[in-house]
């Protein structure tokens, strides 16, 4: 079932037909949020009652659009706050372990490395309820001993952020390790030879050469913190990011709302997807 | 000097590593597990022991769903399996060029959305005034509106769609490494078809089979918003429990309890998983 080999038309066909149909299965579920954004109904359902602006636009109740939503904008931006913090502390964490794993040699470098790959097999949920039990155990121990509030290892944002960053810096290493390790070492050699230092050698010669493995991390824990459910529900507090909010609203019934925000979601993360492969293509 | 100064620069890269993975796993775990070992006897008295496990045993409902979602997480695994090889075949053999870097590109696409966005889609799809009621009675096929939401085949419907790319990259990567001229001479020395998928494709597909698999169980089995949208009210999973001793009846000891007992089946299946096909977590996941 190579091209070099010569197959009956009935096969190749039928080969076609199935990746053909699976193309299909994959692109029906976006097709038809997107679609449903724009139909003049309160419901995202059948029959098509035309085409609308108002599931964006709209500021007239029951046609509040996206952009007059006050809890979903918040949520927007509960999710881009968490997003940064997610993604600027698993990029800079990634980038010391990449330089830790690719440049030194120690006592237990296998076994950290497998710790540090741990947490792809921990299932979401677990890491979420294990960081919760956690932090409230270490808050209730200073709350006796000190007498003082400790907000931050409650269930809110800041357990968000950790419980995501607890994840997503596994990815944001192995990327930008992956860079690393196609970096000739004797470019940094030579910028030593010439006078550099040391940390001037990293700076202008190993880190620019990183770059494009940097953005690229930086962009998928962008996208992975947006779009993480099950780490978040277990470790949200009263200011909910947008996948939470969502689910929340999907609970009580489904508006075409969520088909707008959602295509906001398709739009905005293709986008930074490819955006992120070009900028990569250019780089190299 | 020098060597005191990568010394130094040795311990300041070091210590983030270890900050991140002592305080936001190590640590975390095993105080999941202190708290899954600790029975309440009275209003802020706890006893060690095994008692949150044994309520998992003797109520058929817990441990009921903790197999109905391990068998159905495995037949989730299988079916990816079988729809996702003959697509990473296709990509990887049949295309060339800028048609393989699209197909790739396209199954890529979908899974830089959230899951929520993808699983509300396939609410809107097969809800009873849905796109496939309608679209069958349309055709002739139905008389009436059919409801197609909240049973298991649904839930199966959503993990494969959830998951199928895990599958794919793995195996498009391990299967762009063989090398056509060994298909060549399989038939050549007059293999058909089928004996060569089984001698030469799949042995050489082997570790990414098998990663793929890990990974796509993983998913599964950790899963939450796609069995509790698209499943009915009685289609339990265990995630679902979990989430309900946590913060509905805020039981942590039980859910702890829970917690581990999931961890312990998921930690067992990769372990299984990689020994099996001889595989370490470095080659597998580090990719």
């Amino acid at each position: 079932m190579i091209p070099t080999v010569p197959q009956s038309s009935a096969m190749k066909w039928s080969y076609r037909a199935y990746v053909t149909l699976f193309f299909i299965y994959l692109a029906l579920p976006l097709t038809v949020v997107c679609a449903f954004a724009f139909n003049d109904s309160l419901f995202p359902s059948l029959p098509w009652e035309g085409f609308t602006w108002a599931w964006f636009f709209g500021n007239e109740a029951p046609f509040i659009g996206v952009f007059h939503e006050r809890s979903i904008l918040r949520a927007i931006g509960t999710s881009a706050f968490v997003a940064f913090w997610v993604s600027s502390l698993s990029v800079t964490v990634g980038i010391c372990n990449a330089f830790l794993f690719v440049r030194h040699d120690f006592r237990g470098k296998g076994f950290l490395y497998i710790l540090m790959l741990l947490p792809l097999i921990i299932p979401g949920v677990i890491l979420g309820i294990s960081i919760l039990v956690f932090a409230s155990a270490v808050a209730n121990t200073l709350e006796d001993a000190t007498g003082l509030w400790f907000d931050g290892l409650r269930p809110g944002l800041i357990l968000v952020i950790l419980g995501q960053f607890s994840f997503i810096t596994t990815f944001a290493t192995l990327v930008i390790s992956a860079r690393l390790q196609k970096f000739d070492l004797s470019l940094e050699e030579a910028a030593l030879n010439l006078g550099a230092s040391k940390w001037g050698a990293i700076r202008q010669v190993t880190l620019p050469f990183l770059l494009p493995a940097i953005v690229g991390a930086g962009v998928v824990s962008m996208l992975m913190s947006f779009e993480n459910f099950n780490t978040t529900l277990m470790l949200v507090g009263s200011d909910a990011p947008l996948t939470i909010a969502m689910f929340d609203k999907l609970k009580l019934g489904s508006t075409p709302v969520l088909n707008a925000v959602s295509l906001l979601l398709i739009v905005g993360s293709a986008a930074l997807g490819i955006l992120s492969l070009i900028f990569q293509r250019v780089k190299e | 000097m020098v060597t005191d100064r990568s010394k130094l620069g040795f311990y300041l890269l070091i210590s983030p590593l270890l900050l991140w993975l002592v305080t936001l796993i190590i640590l975390p775990h095993i105080g999941l597990f202190a708290v899954s070992m600790s029975e309440k006897v009275g209003v802020r008295e706890y006893e060690t022991g095994f008692g949150n496990y044994a309520v998992f045993f003797n109520e058929p409902l817990y441990w009921r769903t903790f197999a109905r979602t391990a068998l159905m997480s495995i037949s989730t695994t299988v079916l990816t399996l079988l729809l996702g090889f003959p697509i990473a075949y296709y990509i990887a053999k049949l295309t060339r060029g800028r048609t393989k870097t699209t197909l790739f590109l396209m199954c890529l696409i979908p899974f830089w959305v959230s899951e929520l966005v993808r699983t509300f889609g396939w609410m809107i799809l097969l809800r009873e005034t849905g796109i496939l009621s309608n679209f069958l009675q349309y055709i002739g096929i139905l008389a009436e509106p059919v409801e197609f939401l909240y049973n298991d085949a649904a839930i199966m419907v959503g993990l494969v769609y959830t998951s199928i790319l895990f599958m794919i990259v793995p195996l498009v990567t391990t299967l762009d490494s063989l090398d056509d001229s060994l298909i060549e001479a399989g038939y050549d020395l007059g293999g058909s078809g089928f004996s060569i998928l089984r001698e030469i494709v799949i042995p050489h597909a082997m570790p990414g089979i098998v990663s793929g698999c890990i990974v796509v169980f993983m998913l599964s089995l950790g899963n939450y918003l796609t069995p509790i949208l698209l499943g009915g009210k009685d289609s339990l999973w265990f995630t679902g429990l979990i989430y309900t001793q946590f913060i509905t009846r805020f039981n942590w000891e039980l859910g702890s309890a829970f917690g581990f007992l999931l961890l312990g089946l998921s930690s067992a299946v990769v372990f299984l998983g990689l020994k099996l096909s001889r595989q370490s977590l470095s080659n597998t996941m580090g990719r």
